[in-house]
């Protein structure tokens, strides 16, 4: 038992690296908001920009939604930022980690808030243009807010599901969580900070986690 | 453009890179038939306890699933992968990832089937039982195969989710897609393989977006 406390549980390893554990969680809780604000915003746009039915626009956005869902975050990531350089396009590590799940959260959101807008029947559109509220005003005013209404449970799941994803920046060497750990732990040839990394990410999801559970049971779909 | 079709889509490097990204996708479909099969088993498990009337393993289910849910997959790997061996656990590249992969996978199956178990109306259970089943008859012939029906796309797109995932199995030196391509960029000097693996899962994985997207409109539209 001393010598598993030792080894996965060392104060004096983890007392070393906390410091820099706490800074990696603030590099993912940015990273996290960041992805989360840009992704849900573009894939809005997107689903609005779909609605107008430009046949042309629309095939280029279903194929890149679908390219995007179908890509595992870690292939763009690496892409992005080995790729890229090669053709001369540098960024970042964290645009790289940043742009590539922003892009795959804009994905699912637009498919999720596409399926709502599809989901208001439609007599509320007619009926909204019939009183002479324009195409915008329909689409603003009458039909978004209602369905948003429908797409946040699976919304919020998703979104929490891709903030996870910001661990896969460690890959790439963005300073979060999981790089803070995995470079403390090659450093001191201990465990113990993969374990203080885990612990964080526990107390960082685990409330999420909770609260995507309460979003499903709050906004049921009725059948 | 020549810059971009010598960077990116060069066909003399992809023939070089060719064998090494077979021998990757092999591991990648190796892999998925693994992990996929596991991780459903041990989510009906997942789910089967969590129908059971035993407030302690009902608590217990919980926190399993919110526990393996809240951990990025990633982080679950590393600490499989490097944790693990200190207590003298080895399990290789490929028994870190199908350990890893369960933890993860189980919990999400898990909650998916019990979604889909709570969904079939009580009467069938009360039906099928007074007919004299067992309980077991019950849940086998009766419950499972409406429950299943009734997550199929659920089902469907947590696969797809797993079978993307394999990509981070590369960062522990498991030879699948994303890591022969990875190899073969360094040996070639070019990004062409890394283009081409992102190509390979997209001809891949395509058809269940395609399929996933349909089941979504659907779904939400039956809200």
């Amino acid at each position: 038992m001393g010598r598993f406390a030792d080894t996965f549980l060392n104060w004096a390893v983890m007392a070393q690296y906390a410091p820099r554990i706490l800074e990696g969680t603030w590099v993912t809780i940015r990273l996290a908001l960041a992805v989360a604000i840009a992704g849900i915003a573009c894939g809005l746009f997107l689903s609005v920009l779909r609605a107008f039915r430009f046949r042309a626009i629309n095939v280029l956005i279903v194929f890149a939604v679908d390219v995007l869902r179908a890509l595992p975050p870690l292939v763009i990531i690496i892409a992005f930022y080995f790729a890229l350089p090669t053709v001369g396009v540098r960024m970042s590590a964290w645009v790289s980690t940043w742009l590539a799940l922003s892009l795959v959260l804009m994905a699912f959101s637009e498919e999720i808030f596409w399926a709502g807008i599809l989901a208001v029947p439609r007599g509320q559109w007619e009926a909204a243009r019939s009183t002479g509220l324009s195409f915008l005003q329909t689409l603003r005013d009458v039909v978004l807010p209602q369905a948003v209404r429908l797409t946040i449970p699976p919304l919020t799941n998703r979104t929490i599901a891709i903030t996870k994803n910001t661990a896969l920046g460690a890959v790439v060497a963005v300073g979060e969580i999981l790089y803070q750990a995995q470079s403390a732990y090659s450093f001191s040839y201990n465990p113990s900070p993969l374990l203080l990394g885990a612990a964080a990410y526990l107390i960082l999801f685990i409330p999420v986690v909770c609260f995507g559970r309460w979003i499903e049971t709050r906004f049921a779909w009725k059948r | 453009m020549e810059a971009l079709i010598r960077g990116f889509f060069n066909f003399d490097i992809l023939a070089q890179a060719w064998p090494i990204l077979l021998a990757g996708f092999w591991m990648t479909l190796l892999l998925t038939l693994a992990v996929v099969p596991l991780g459903f088993a041990g989510g009906l498990a997942v789910a089967l306890a969590s129908t059971t009337k035993n407030f302690f393993v009902r608590a217990v289910v919980v926190g399993y699933v919110d526990l393996f849910r809240a951990f990025p997959a990633l982080v679950l790997l590393m600490l499989v992968a490097y944790g693990l061996p200190f207590l003298d656990i080895r399990l290789g590249a490929f028994g870190s990832v199908a350990l890893a992969f369960f933890l993860n996978t189980s919990s999400y199956y898990g909650e998916i089937l019990r979604a889909g178990i709570e969904s079939v109306p009580r009467g069938q259970l009360e039906a099928a039982r007074s007919t004299g089943l067992s309980a077991l008859q019950t849940m086998a012939w009766v419950v499972l195969p409406q429950a299943v029906r009734n997550v199929v796309p659920d089902l469907i797109s947590n696969t797809l989710e797993v079978i993307k995932l394999t990509s981070i199995a590369s960062v522990v030196a498991l030879p699948e897609l994303l890591h022969a391509a990875r190899e073969a960029q360094a040996l070639t000097y070019n990004a062409t393989p890394i283009i081409a693996a992102g190509i390979i899962y997209l001809v891949c994985l395509w058809p269940l977006v395609r399929l996933l997207s349909r089941f979504e409109h659907r779904q939400i539209a039956l809200h």
